[in-house]
């Protein structure tokens, strides 16, 4: 008898050692698909080497100033050089400057083909042959799709020269939006349903309501969005009604309505999160403030809302991590596929991390998948952090609690 | 009775939903003196207790009948304010329970909410010495209440409730929880307290009662389950001449 017990006992750890293990390797995986793709040997060729146009001996990037303008001068129209003198002068630019306009406007290096990093670490050989047999006039180089120019150049439909800041941005602003809407609507509605509302039929209907709302499939969120924000509040949600004479061809698909769309998704989980954590305050600490003749929002605003913030907060970057991800409700709400410039208002149209990652992975040209690998790292890298700050608070605040 | 009474319990009834807790509670508490409450558990004396200063409006689904007389006036009375009440009729629980604040937050609180006008440092220091805890804690005054020991956390709750200046102190077994000696210290003060404040106690512990109380109310259930009062006297009398069987039944120890 004892040794079938023990034999269950070993069986069921083993069993679920083995879906906490199955766990992490899926995700292992995940991770090293999109590292293989950010990084890696690319191909690339120059429509006019540097030696071609420089007639020296000396690299392209030593050159002084004058002799990068002459190089100009040569190998662009007249009407192009004076376009850029009208936006700055050449007087008034740096030799760093002129040096990039020579090497986008003459050099212009294309990438012609792109490695995955394991064929870049464990295929160089072939790497190479092909670079000597396809592309004789090639540079080989080893690229971080991931930079710091990536991170800061807006869109363009050339995949080395996209970036991803416009998308940044949305998704930042949508976030903020989001939080400003949902967190005092959020915390307001948990207080009144955990503090205020006695448990009669209407109040259990609200909370039914709640529970059902969080577990609403998010394109439905959209749907709403689209009919309310972008449709019917249109004046308020295009800044028309503040009399702003900013792009009118947004229509109402701005960002505003994006992110209020995005508030009222993650207003339920903040909701029942706060709940939760209001319904976690000791009921001795709420009796011990009443018993001193404290009022009902005394005891709300100087016990319970501080003893249950870590958790509220906690609760809150959570689902806010969740909208930062969301990708229906944006796609009904008019996010554009394609911004080039960065929104700069909130009745801006605007894209979003995942919208671009999406509409990049879409794209016929293999290199895109390469330009969303790296993107995918930023939303992870985003969402890490957002995580990590909801645990460093929630360490912070327990630790204040126990004294 | 000689003493002159605080407050008065007239046929005092309460109700969980349809559950009759307590019934027909007629009950005279004196000034300045100490008042214990003792019986079995779930005899609703904690729900006695909890009914003077109206801390049962806090849970769902409570009703009290009857009057609770309070200078001059039923405080369930619809213009009496719960809130101010309580400032009057203070409260020690059972688990010590100090806010998750410095110490001397934990006395200041009370007086700051009531907006107290006076030197807040010579309250704390004040409330502090009469709940006999000043000495212990004079040092670490801006100390997480919570790092004290269990005792000392109930003096500072003590403290706090005196901080408020309340008429009448409640005290639901605020010993229960703590060790002989902080136990000890505990009814010392209470001894001591009676003299500017009115007290009342429940306890499970009848050595307790006999030991510090000048009057005690002795509680059963009776068929149905309902709290009534089965004796109320001097203590010097019900302990030692009790006058009603169950009540000797219980104090010698037979059952309870």
């Amino acid at each position: 008898m004892d040794i079938i017990r023990q034999r269950k006992n070993l069986i069921s750890k083993i069993v679920f050692q083995m879906a906490t293990i199955i766990g992490i390797v899926a995700l292992l995986i995940l991770m090293f698909s999109i590292f293989n793709e950010a990084f890696g040997y690319v191909i690339f060729v120059n429509e006019k080497s540097p030696h071609e146009i420089f007639n020296s001996e000396k690299n392209l990037g030593e050159a002084t100033k004058e002799e990068l303008i002459s190089i100009l001068e040569d190998n662009i129209s007249k009407g192009l050089m004076r376009r850029f003198n009208f936006e700055q002068s050449f007087s008034e630019r740096s030799a760093e400057n002129i040096l990039e306009l020579v090497m986008t406007e003459v050099v212009n290096p294309k990438i012609v083909k792109a490695w995955s990093l394991t064929s870049s670490l464990f295929g160089k050989k072939k790497i190479i042959e092909t670079l000597k047999n396809d592309y004789p006039k090639g540079n080989l180089e080893f690229r971080s799709w991931l930079s710091p120019n990536f991170l800061l150049s807006p869109q363009s439909s050339i995949p080395e020269k996209t970036g991803i800041i416009t998308a940044l941005t949305g998704s930042l602003m949508l976030l903020l939006i989001a939080i400003i809407l949902a967190f005092p609507l959020g915390v307001g509605t948990a207080i009144y349903l955990e503090e205020y509302a006695k448990p009669n039929r209407l109040n259990n209907l609200i909370q039914l309501n709640i529970y059902n709302l969080a577990g609403i499939p998010s394109i439905i969120y959209g749907m709403l969005g689209l009919a309310v924000f972008v449709r019917f509040l249109e004046p308020i949600t295009s800044g028309k009604i503040f009399s702003q004479t900013i792009n009118s061809t947004a229509n109402g698909r701005t960002i505003l309505s994006a992110g209020l769309t995005l508030g009222i998704l993650i207003l339920p989980i903040i909701i029942i999160n706060a709940q939760e954590a209001i319904r976690g305050v000791p009921k001795s600490l709420r009796f011990s403030s009443f018993g001193l003749g404290a009022t009902q929002w005394q005891t709300i605003w100087h016990h319970i809302l501080p003893y249950s913030m870590d958790r509220i907060l906690t609760g809150s970057i959570l689902a806010v991590s969740r909208a930062l991800g969301e990708t229906a409700p944006l796609i009904l709400g008019g996010a554009s596929t394609f911004v080039a410039q960065k929104p700069d208002s909130v009745f801006s149209k605007f894209t979003a991390l995942p919208i671009q990652i999406y509409q990049w992975t879409a794209r016929p040209q293999p290199e895109f998948r390469k330009v969303a690998a790296a993107a995918i790292i930023v939303l992870l890298v985003l969402l890490l952090t957002l995580n990590a700050g909801a645990i460093l608070l929630r360490n912070h605040h327990s630790k204040k609690k126990k004294g | 009775m000689e003493d002159k009474n605080i407050l008065n319990l007239k046929n005092l009834n309460v109700y969980y939903g349809d559950f009759r807790a307590v019934k027909d509670i007629n009950l005279d508490i004196p000034k300045n003196k100490i008042t214990a409450f003792i019986g079995p558990s779930g005899c609703g004396k904690s729900t006695v207790l909890r009914a003077i200063n109206r801390m049962n409006d806090l849970v769902d689904g409570t009703k009290t009948e009857g009057e609770i007389i309070f200078q001059n006036r039923n405080i369930y009375n619809p213009e009496v304010d719960a809130v101010s009440l309580r400032k009057q009729i203070g409260m020690v629980f059972q688990k010590p329970n100090p806010f998750p604040k410095s110490i001397s937050e934990n006395i200041t609180w009370g007086a700051k909410i009531n907006s107290y006008k006076g030197n807040m440092e010579e309250l704390v220091e004040e409330s502090l010495k009469e709940a006999a805890l000043w000495d212990e804690v004079k040092d670490k005054l801006n100390e997480n209440a919570l790092r004290l020991s269990g005792g000392q956390q109930q003096r500072l709750c003590i403290a706090r409730a005196i901080a408020v200046k309340p008429e009448i102190i409640l005290m639901d077994e605020p010993a229960s929880a703590l060790d002989p000696i902080a136990t000890l210290k505990i009814e010392d003060l209470m001894k001591t307290l009676c003299m500017d404040f009115t007290i009342i106690i429940v306890t499970h512990n009848m050595q307790q009662a006999s030991r510090i109380s000048d009057y005690t109310a002795f509680m059963m259930t009776d068929d149905k389950r309902s709290g009534n009062l089965v004796e109320y006297g001097k203590t010097s009398e019900l302990f030692i001449r009790p006058k009603n069987k169950q009540t000797e039944d219980y104090i010698s120890g037979r059952f309870g």
